[in-house]
């Protein structure tokens, strides 16, 4: 290494750079330097807060909806803020809405928990068998782009009017998304953390459940996500069509029934309401899922 | 002293000679890419005795970490036999606990006891009452206590391999397998795992093979070397290592052996410029 010259193979010789002369510096004493830690300033850490900065989104947005619809003065086509508030709570406080919300939530839970199991069975199919693939592959390239909506017809033909049809259409909307997502991210898991696993005898069901979920998590979730925005979309817009009936007096219901009424504040409070439960399981509980599970794991920042 | 009773029962010469811990006979490794069926070792054989450290050398395409792969059981040959204590390999199994190069062969959603217990939890080798206590003392052999309950995505890459290689160790295999584990490192960091690793099997006396394409690594870690050649993977030599030391790294004797295994992996010709 003294040698500033190497040869290198079959090329020319290596030729180093002429040597300087080495410098040794004394360092400062910590105390000397003086201050070397600070803390954030107070705005600094309040726009850190995630939370409170959506919060002021939230309420900008909100006076941009008011001050627009002052503007315009024309409550039938674009009731303002404050007039959607009251028909809110109102209707809250009569138990209306409640009432709509409940049984909406209802359907949507059980068609939602419905669909993911069927999500589950179908992607631990697909990840232990080959056929299971092609099955999965080939299901959800066929169904994925059917909209919902367009199955409802032959849902009402084959189960009527009521519970089963929204079901059946929840379950289809949500189903695909679920287990697409699922899927990619099984095959996404690496193969270290898979030899990890069967290292330690792991295989057909343990290793799906013990490595592939929890591994592939973030996909899981993600498609648990969409297959929720999915799921609502598609039971207002059934219950939109089945308006008529009426049997399950839920959002979409209440919005049908408002429209026609021309109560068009009232409208807005159930699209409003659709709005806030949207942002709650948003907000409260797929964060609360994602704080815990992989943000705590550094999956995700 | 925590992990006192992972020790070996220390056996004879006699003994050590008559049964090898592991046996490789004539082992032929294929596997296969998308085009091609690729031939990575070539009838490959050596016995690993108990306590050794035993390390698989050679360039990238010697076969190295394929024939590692092979006696974890990931793999089968298609020719030849490769038998733990006796019995044949036939798959993956916890007596053979491996460590890899890839820091992601940690769970991230299990912190660090969490991890070193994942395996005891799913093969139930221990009474459930002392995986904590197997865990923790195992954690404190490579010394993480503090981060016991970390995450490992807050570790840094030295310290990740730290818990793969409790985690390893915890579960008392007949044989602790490595993959390059150290090969993902900064040089600093690696030296001192090249120390710790010595310790800990002056402490333990596992049994180890590791897989490395530095000889130096090679030199100071081994015990015995096994030289590999590439394409396909052939046993140049198995040389005894036992004289050389991090210590004498500098010494004469040591600078000999280290051209001696360049001028088998390299051909003579090349020696001055390794």
């Amino acid at each position: 290494m003294a040698d500033a010259v190497h040869a290198t193979r079959g090329r020319a010789r290596f030729k180093e750079l002429p040597g300087r002369p080495s410098i040794e510096h004394t360092t400062l004493d910590a105390a000397a330097i003086g201050e070397i830690v600070r803390d954030v300033g107070l705005w600094q850490r309040a726009m850190a807060h995630t939370p409170l900065r959506r919060g002021l989104v939230l309420i900008a947005l909100g006076i941009l909806w008011e001050v627009y619809a002052r503007f315009a003065d024309n409550p039938l086509m674009f009731p303002s803020l404050s007039d959607t508030l009251v028909a809110w709570t109102t209707d809250i406080s009569s138990g209306v809405l409640l009432s709509a919300v409940g049984n909406s939530v209802r359907v949507l839970l059980i068609g939602y928990g419905t669909a993911v199991l069927l999500a589950a069975v179908l992607t631990t199919l697909a990840i232990s068998t080959r056929i299971g693939t092609d099955l999965l592959a080939t299901l959800t390239a066929m169904f994925n782009p059917l909209p919902a909506i367009a199955i409802l017809p032959l849902a009402l033909l084959w189960f009527g009017l009521g519970l089963e049809s929204l079901i059946f259409v929840i379950v289809h909307s949500v189903l695909w998304a679920v287990s697409l997502n699922a899927f990619t991210g099984f095959l996404s898991v690496s193969q270290t953390q898979r030899m990890v696993g069967r290292n330690y005898g792991l295989g057909g069901l343990r290793m799906v459940l013990s490595i592939l979920i929890p591994a592939a998590f973030p996909s899981i979730l993600a498609g648990l996500k969409i297959g929720w925005a999915f799921a609502w979309r598609t039971l207002i817009a059934a219950e939109l069509v089945f308006g008529v009936s009426g049997s399950s007096a839920g959002l979409g219901w209440y919005i049908f029934q408002n429209r026609n009424a021309l109560e068009t504040a009232h409208v807005f409070a159930g699209l409003f309401t659709v709005i806030v439960i949207g942002l709650i399981v948003e907000g409260v509980v797929f964060r609360s899922i994602e704080a815990a599970t992989i943000r705590r794991w550094g999956m995700q920042n | 002293m925590a992990l006192a009773m992972m020790r070996e029962p220390i056996e004879t010469e006699a003994q050590q000679a008559v049964t090898p811990l592991l046996s490789v006979r004539d082992v032929t490794l294929q596997y296969q890419t998308r085009r091609q069926i690729v031939t990575a070792t070539y009838r490959v054989s050596f016995d690993v005795r108990r306590q050794d450290r035993f390390i698989l050398l050679g360039p990238s395409g010697c076969g190295k970490s394929t024939l590692l792969k092979g006696i974890g059981g990931f793999l089968t040959p298609v020719e030849g036999e490769i038998s733990l204590a006796g019995k044949r390999v036939t798959g993956p199994g916890a007596d053979r606990m491996m460590v890899f190069q890839e820091f992601d062969q940690l769970l991230p959603w299990q912190t660090v006891l969490g991890n070193v217990m994942f395996p005891m939890r799913k093969t139930g080798r221990f009474p459930r009452s002392e995986w904590r206590d197997r865990a923790m003392r195992a954690v404190e052999k490579v010394g993480l206590a503090k981060f016991a309950d970390s995450h490992p995505h807050t570790l840094s890459g030295g310290m990740k391999q730290r818990v793969a290689i409790a985690r390893a160790l915890a579960m008392e295999p007949e044989i602790l397998l490595m993959d390059e584990p150290f090969a993902a490192l900064d040089a600093l960091t690696r030296r001192r795992m090249q120390d710790e690793l010595l310790e800990l099997w002056n402490d333990i006396r596992f049994t180890l093979v590791f897989v490395t394409h530095s000889i130096q690594e090679a030199i100071v870690i081994g015990s015995r070397i096994v030289v590999l050649t590439p394409h396909p993977g052939q046993i140049r030599a198995e040389l005894d290592a036992t004289p050389f030391k991090q210590e004498n790294a500098g010494s004469e004797d040591f600078m000999a052996f280290n051209r001696k295994i360049n001028g088998m992996l390299f051909g003579e010709e090349k020696i001055a410029h390794g």
